[in-house]
């Protein structure tokens, strides 16, 4: 145990979690293209699973968009289904 | 009339007249059927992210497309008598999507704000 380490009673809160906000209503998005490859992979983890609302912070109507763009996108084989590596 | 848009993954073994043909053949089709063609896009040769009837690669095609609606039926009937197509996507546009497509054509968007966040 490092001399200098200090123990606190609580942990301290390191940062403020920065405000979630829906990117489609802020920058006007109206339509989430699904041959948009780039711009999908924002909302998808590294096994290629879509991002739940509370992580991608959207609202309800651009989540929707947004499933059913990667799932075509999926299906063109555009994105992989499953997937281990970061992609 | 609607807006559609076709996206096709050809086999990756056809040479590039027979690619040009098939174009033109799926063109010709929609125009017989009282469409018109808005806009062709191939892409050419892309990596699949997975193996299509075990190939790893495919020609794709992106076709913006209006036509009546009782057109897709026999449209669909083509594409999937023709062998050569590995695997196609009919999508329906809305005015968004429309209006997307459209500014994604001729100069692209005002503020990159795919780019932010």
């Amino acid at each position: 145990m490092a001399k200098n380490e200090i123990k606190y009673l609580t942990a301290i809160k390191q940062e403020k979690p920065k405000k979630k906000f829906c990117r489609f209503k802020k920058y006007g998005i109206k339509y989430v293209d699904y041959k948009d490859v780039e711009f999908l992979k924002k909302f998808i983890n590294e096994q290629g699973k879509l991002l739940p609302r509370r992580l991608s912070g959207n609202s309800l109507k651009y989540q929707r968009k947004v499933t059913d763009a990667v799932k075509k996108a999926r299906q063109m084989s555009l994105l992989p289904y499953v997937t281990d590596l970061l992609k | 009339m609607n807006n559609y848009e076709l996206m096709v993954i050809f086999t990756p073994v056809l040479s590039e007249e027979d690619f040009k043909s098939s174009q033109k053949k799926f063109q010709d089709i929609i125009t017989e059927l009282g469409g018109s063609t808005v806009h062709t896009n191939p892409w050419g040769l892309k990596s699949l992210a997975y193996p299509i009837q075990k190939k790893t690669t495919g020609i794709y095609w992106v076709l913006e497309f209006t036509l009546p609606a009782e057109g897709i039926e026999k449209l669909k009937i083509q594409l999937l008598r023709d062998e050569q197509v590995m695997r196609h996507m009919i999508t329906r546009l809305d005015k968004y999507a429309v209006e997307y497509n459209y500014t994604k054509r001729n100069g692209g968007f005002p503020k990159t704000e795919k780019a932010e966040a």
